[in-house]
C-alpha cells in the first residue's frame, strides 16, 4: 500500500517536475523568438522606415494640436492662398489658415476615427470568425453569409452605405469604417482557426479533456495572432484611405474640421489658383498610408515568409 | 463543368435574396418614419398619409418586402424624390457612363499589374522586383481623390493636354482610367507576384527544366499560366473595387455615372434612389464574381474536368 | 570488370547561400562514378545530402539557394559546369533524365498528358507532333499503362500517384536517356505500387541498357535494384560498395547501423536496433568525424580529425578511422 502511494507520489514529482521544465521552456522560447522576430525584422530596411514614420505620426496624432505654429482655425486675410514658404510651411487656404497647423491638428482626427474604428471592426471580425471556424454549423453559415452580404457592397461602398443609412457626421463614419472592417476579418480569422483546430497541439488538448473556452482561447487564439496582427496593420491603410474617401465626398467630418479628407474636398475648387492645398494634405494622406502599408508588409515577411 | 456552373448559379440565390432583404430594410433601419423619410422634410401630414398609402407602409413587413420584390422583378424600383423620375429609368441613364469607366480602367490594369508582378518574381531579389514592389505599394497607398486632383492640376491646368472632367472624348477617359485602375494594377502586381514565387517552387517546373526546355518557355507555358489560375480568382473582389472607385471618380471628374449619382442622392435623402443604387451595385458585383468563377472554372481543368 | 564511365563526379561541392556571405554545406567534395549500364544506389538518412547531389547534377539548382561551387561533373565526355546553359538543356531531357519523388505534382496540372510528353519529345528529336504523339503512346504502353491514347487525353489530377509515376518514367525515357537519375521515385506511393515500379525501371534499364542513379533512404530497394551501392552521410560520402558487399561486410558503423535497423524476414527479433541520434545540423557540424557524436566504436581521435575515403577492399571505400588503423 505504501508503496503504490510512493509511486504515486514519485509519479506527480516527475509530472510537476515535467510541467515546471515545459514552462520554462515554452517562456525561454518566448523572449528568445521576439528577439529573433526584432533581429530579422530590423533587416528589412524599408519596413524600419516605415515604423519609424509611423510612430512619428502616432506621436503627432496625440501631441499634433499642442505643436501647431499657428491656430488652426485663425483666419488671416493678408495671406489668402498663400503658397509653402519660411513662415507657412505648407502655405495657407481659402481663409488664410495655416496648413501645416491645420494637418497636425487634423492627425487626431483622421488617425484616430481611423484607428479606432479598425481596433473596434478588427474586434468583432475576430471573435466571429472565431467562433464561427471554432463551432462551424449554423453558426459558421450565419457569419459568413453575413461577410458575403457586405462584401456584396465592395470596399468603400460599403462604407458609404452605412453612411447613406447613419447619415453623415464623424461619428457615422467611425461605425461606417468599422463595419467595412468586420467582413474581412471574419473571414481571415475563420480560415487562420480552421488551420489551427486542426492541428496536432490542438488535437492533443482536445483529446486530454480541455473545454471549449479554454480550447479556444489558451490553445486556438494564440495561434491565429499572427494572421491577426498582420491584417491589422494592413486595414489600418484601408481605414484612413477609407474615412478620408467619406469625408472627401463630403459625408464625414465637418467641412471646417481640418480632417485631412475634408481638407482636400475643400481644395478641389482652388486647384488652378492654389494647387499646394491639394497636393499637400494629400501626400500626407499618401505617406500615412504608405507607411502602414509597407509596415503591414514588413511584418507579414519577418512573420510568415511563405504568405507574399 | 456543367455542374459547376450550376451548383455557382443555386449558391447565388440566397446570397440575391438576403442582399435584396438588406437593401429592402434599409429604409426601415432609418431613424425615424420611414414614410416620413421618404415624403421628404418639406412634406405635409397629407404627403406623408398618401406617402404611406402608396408604398403601402402599413402593411406587415413581409407583405410589404414581397410587393418590393414584386416590383423589383417588374423593374419598378420607385420615383426619385429629388426629380420625380423613376428611379429605374434614372440609373439606367447613369448606368453607361459607370460602366465606361470600369472598362476604361479594366482595359489596361490587369495586365499592367499582373505583367509587373510577374517580372518582379522572375526578378526577385534585383532592383528591378524592388522598385516594382515599391511602385505596386505607392499605387495601393496613393489616394484616388488624390491622384486624380493631381492629374488634373498637372495634365489639364497646367499642360492643357486633357480635359478636366465630363466624358465627351477618349481624351476625357485618359485621367479616369488611371484614378480608376492603379488599386487594382497594384493589387494584382502584388498578388500575381507571389503567386508567381509560389509556382516557381513547384515540383512541375523542375520537371519542365529537366525536359530541358527553355526557360523563357518553362516560365510561361508552365509557371504564368498555372500562377494566373490564382490570380483569377481575386479578380472578382478587384472588379467590385472598380465599382467603388467609380464614386470618387466620378466626383472628381464630374462625370454623370452611377456613383455621381449615390453621392448627390444622399446628400439629398433621395431614399429610392438610394435604395435602387445599393442593390444595382450590389447585383452588378456578384454577377461579376459569378463570371468570375465560371472563368475560373474553364481555365482550371480541375474544375473542367471534375 | 572494365566499365566505361558514363559520368563522374568529381569533388561537388554544393553551397546554400542564406545570404550572400553565409552559406551551409549541403554537399561536401564527393567524388563518384557511374558505369555504363549500372544501377548505382544512392543511400542516407533525409538530409544527407542526396537529393542535392542530384539536383546539382541536373543542374536543377535554379530556384533554390543552391549553387555548386567546386568540383567537375563529367558526362559522356561534357563537363556539365563548364558547358553552356544551351548545351545543358540539351542533355536535360535527353541523354540524361530524371524522375522525382512526388509523380503527383510533378506533372503540370493545367496541360494534359499529351502535352507535356510531346514537348519532351520534340525538343529532342526532330519528330512532328504526330509521330511524338505516336511515340509518347508507345512509351507510356511500355511502362504499362493499358489504355495509353486515354491517359494521353487526361489532365494529371485524373490520374493516380503509381499512374503519374509511369506518366513521368514514360516522360523522362522517351528519348533514350544514358542516364536516369530517380530521385525517391517510389517514397510517396502505396507498398504494392513500389514494386510494381521498381521492377518497372529494372524491366527498362536492361531493354534499353541505360544507367540508373537510384536515390533512397530505403535499403531494401538497393538491395533489389542496385549493383553498387554509396552511402552518404552529412554531406559525405561515407561508403562505397558492391552491393553483395556492402550487405555481408558493411565497414562504417554508419552502414552497419543502417543494415542492422533493416527488418529481416524470419530472424526473430522483435526490437530492431536503431542509430541513436540524429543527422547533425548542416550549420553546426561537429569536429572529427561527422558520425562521431553517434558512434559508438568514436574514439578521441575519431573527435577530432576527419578520417579520409580510402580503399578498405575490392572496390569499397569507407571514411573511418577504424579502417585505417587497424
Amino acid at each position: 500500500m505504501s508503496n503504490t502511494q510512493n509511486q504515486n507520489e514519485q509519479l506527480q514529482n516527475n509530472l510537476s517536475f515535467e510541467e515546471n521544465y515545459i514552462d520554462e521552456n515554452i517562456i525561454a522560447d518566448k523572449s528568445s523568438k521576439t528577439k529573433e522576430f526584432i533581429k530579422k525584422f530590423m533587416k528589412r530596411k524599408t519596413a524600419v522606415v516605415a515604423f519609424v514614420v509611423m510612430v512619428f505620426l502616432l506621436i503627432i496624432a496625440i501631441a499634433g494640436p499642442s505643436l501647431a505654429p499657428y491656430d488652426p482655425a485663425a483666419y488671416d486675410y493678408d495671406n489668402l492662398l498663400a503658397g509653402p514658404s519660411a513662415e507657412h510651411w505648407f502655405g495657407t487656404d481659402q481663409f488664410g489658415r495655416d496648413i501645416f497647423s491645420r494637418i497636425l491638428a487634423g492627425a487626431p482626427l483622421t488617425l484616430g476615427v481611423s484607428l479606432s474604428s479598425v481596433i473596434v471592426g478588427a474586434a468583432l471580425g475576430t471573435v466571429l470568425g472565431l467562433l464561427a471556424g471554432y463551432y462551424g454549423g449554423w453558426l459558421e453559415m450565419l457569419v459568413m453569409r453575413g461577410a458575403d452580404v457586405l462584401f456584396s457592397f465592395p470596399d468603400i461602398l460599403l462604407a458609404i452605405a452605412i453612411v447613406a443609412i447613419l447619415g453623415p457626421g464623424i461619428v457615422n463614419v467611425f461605425i461606417a469604417v468599422a463595419v467595412f472592417t468586420v467582413p474581412s476579418f471574419a473571414r481571415i480569422m475563420r480560415s487562420a482557426t480552421l488551420a489551427v483546430k486542426n492541428s496536432l497541439y490542438v488535437e492533443v488538448a482536445r483529446s486530454l479533456g480541455c473545454k471549449d473556452g479554454r480550447l479556444l482561447f489558451v490553445h486556438i487564439f494564440p495561434g491565429t495572432i499572427q494572421s491577426l496582427i498582420v491584417n491589422f496593420t494592413m486595414r489600418i491603410g484601408s481605414a484612413i484611405m477609407a474615412a478620408s474617401s467619406l469625408s472627401f465626398l463630403g459625408f464625414g467630418a465637418n467641412v471646417t474640421d481640418p480632417e485631412w479628407g475634408a481638407m482636400l474636398s475643400q481644395s478641389r475648387s482652388y486647384l488652378t489658383t492654389a494647387p499646394h492645398m491639394v497636393y499637400l494634405p494629400g501626400l500626407v494622406i499618401f505617406v500615412t498610408v504608405l507607411a502602414f502599408n509597407l509596415f503591414g508588409d514588413g511584418l507579414r515577411d519577418t512573420l510568415d515568409p511563405k504568405i507574399k | 463543368m456543367g455542374r459547376y456552373i450550376v451548383k455557382r448559379l443555386l449558391q447565388t440565390i440566397p446570397l440575391m435574396l438576403v442582399i435584396s432583404i438588406f437593401v429592402f430594410m434599409f429604409i426601415h433601419l432609418l431613424p425615424g418614419d420611414p414614410a416620413r423619410t421618404l415624403a421628404g422634410v418639406e412634406a405635409t401630414p397629407e404627403e406623408v398619409e398618401a406617402i404611406r398609402e402608396e408604398f403601402g407602409l402599413n402593411d406587415p413587413l413581409i407583405v410589404q418586402y414581397i410587393d418590393y420584390m414584386k416590383d423589383l422583378f417588374r423593374g419598378d424600383m420607385g420615383r426619385s424624390l429629388k426629380s420625380n423620375i423613376p428611379v429605374t429609368e434614372l440609373i439606367l441613364s447613369r448606368f453607361k457612363f459607370t460602366i465606361q469607366l470600369v472598362f476604361a480602367g479594366l482595359i489596361w490594369a490587369p495586365v499592367v499589374g499582373i505583367f509587373i508582378g510577374v517580372i518582379c518574381a522572375i526578378k526577385r531579389g534585383t532592383w528591378i522586383d524592388l522598385g516594382g514592389m515599391l511602385f505596386a505599394i505607392t499605387g495601393l497607398s496613393a489616394p484616388g481623390f488624390w491622384l486624380g486632383l493631381m492629374g488634373i492640376q498637372i495634365f489639364s491646368v497646367n499642360l492643357g493636354w486633357l480635359p478636366s472632367g465630363g466624358l465627351d472624348s477618349w481624351k476625357s477617359l485618359i485621367l479616369p482610367s488611371i484614378v480608376m485602375g492603379t488599386g487594382i494594377m497594384a493589387t494584382l502586381a502584388r498578388y500575381s507576384r507571389s503567386s508567381m514565387l509560389e509556382t516557381l517552387r513547384e515540383d512541375y517546373v523542375r520537371t519542365a527544366r529537366a525536359k530541358g526546355q527553355k526557360e523563357s518557355i518553362v516560365m510561361f507555358r508552365h509557371a504564368f499560366k498555372n500562377s494566373l489560375i490564382q490570380v483569377v480568382t481575386i479578380l472578382g473582389l478587384q472588379i467590385g473595387g472598380l465599382l467603388s472607385g467609380s464614386v470618387i471618380t466620378e466626383t472628381i471628374f464630374s462625370i454623370p455615372g452611377m456613383g455621381r449619382l449615390l453621392v448627390d442622392s444622399i446628400a439629398y435623402r433621395d431614399y429610392p434612389t438610394i435604395q435602387g443604387l445599393l442593390m444595382i451595385f450590389a447585383l452588378q458585383y456578384v454577377l461579376i464574381n459569378l463570371i468570375v468563377d465560371v472563368l475560373y472554372g474553364v481555365i482550371n481543368p480541375k474544375i473542367r474536368y471534375d | 570488370m572494365s566499365q566505361e564511365v558514363l559520368l563522374k563526379v568529381k569533388d561537388l561541392r554544393t553551397e546554400f547561400f542564406s545570404s550572400k556571405k553565409s552559406s551551409v554545406t549541403a554537399v561536401h567534395n564527393i567524388s563518384f562514378d557511374i558505369y555504363k549500364g549500372e544501377i548505382l544506389g544512392l543511400v542516407g538518412e533525409s538530409g544527407c545530402g542526396k537529393s542535392v547531389t542530384s539536383l546539382s547534377i541536373m543542374q536543377l539548382l535554379k530556384d533554390t539557394p543552391g549553387k555548386v561551387t567546386n568540383g567537375e561533373i563529367v558526362f559522356d565526355g561534357v563537363d556539365l559546369l563548364k558547358a553552356s546553359d544551351a548545351e545543358i538543356r540539351d542533355i536535360r531531357g535527353g541523354k540524361m533524365s530524371m524522375i522525382f519523388q512526388e509523380p503527383m505534382s510533378s506533372l503540370n496540372p493545367s496541360m494534359r498528358i499529351d502535352k507535356q510528353m510531346i514537348e519532351g519529345i520534340r525538343l529532342h528529336t526532330k519528330m512532328s507532333k504526330e509521330e511524338a504523339r505516336n511515340h509518347a503512346a508507345e512509351m507510356l504502353k511500355k511502362v504499362g499503362i493499358p489504355d495509353p491514347q486515354r491517359v494521353l487525353k487526361n489532365y494529371p489530377h485524373q490520374l493516380s500517384g503509381g499512374m503519374s509515376q509511369r506518366v513521368m518514367i514514360a516522360m523522362a525515357m522517351s528519348c533514350d536517356p544514358k542516364l536516369l537519375i530517380a530521385d525517391e521515385p517510389t517514397t510517396a506511393l502505396d507498398v504494392t505500387i513500389q514494386a510494381q515500379i521498381l521492377d518497372l525501371m529494372k524491366k527498362i534499364q536492361k531493354e534499353e541498357g541505360s544507367s540508373i542513379l537510384l536515390i533512397t533512404h530505403d535499403l531494401g530497394v538497393v538491395a533489389e535494384m542496385c549493383s553498387r551501392v554509396i552511402v552518404m552521410y552529412a554531406g559525405k560520402i561515407v561508403e562505397e560498395a558492391p552491393v553483395e558487399v556492402l550487405f555481408n561486410n558493411p565497414t562504417h558503423p554508419y552502414t552497419q547501423g543502417l543494415i542492422a535497423s533493416v527488418p529481416k524476414l524470419g530472424s526473430g527479433v522483435k526490437v530492431l536496433p536503431s542509430i541513436p541520434g540524429s543527422v547533425p545540423d548542416l550549420a553546426s557540424m561537429p569536429q572529427g568525424c561527422r558520425f562521431a557524436p553517434r558512434c559508438k566504436y568514436a574514439t578521441e581521435k575519431c573527435r577530432t580529425q576527419e578520417p579520409d575515403l580510402v580503399v578498405v577492399g575490392e572496390n569499397q571505400r569507407c571514411r573511418c578511422w577504424l579502417k585505417q588503423e587497424g
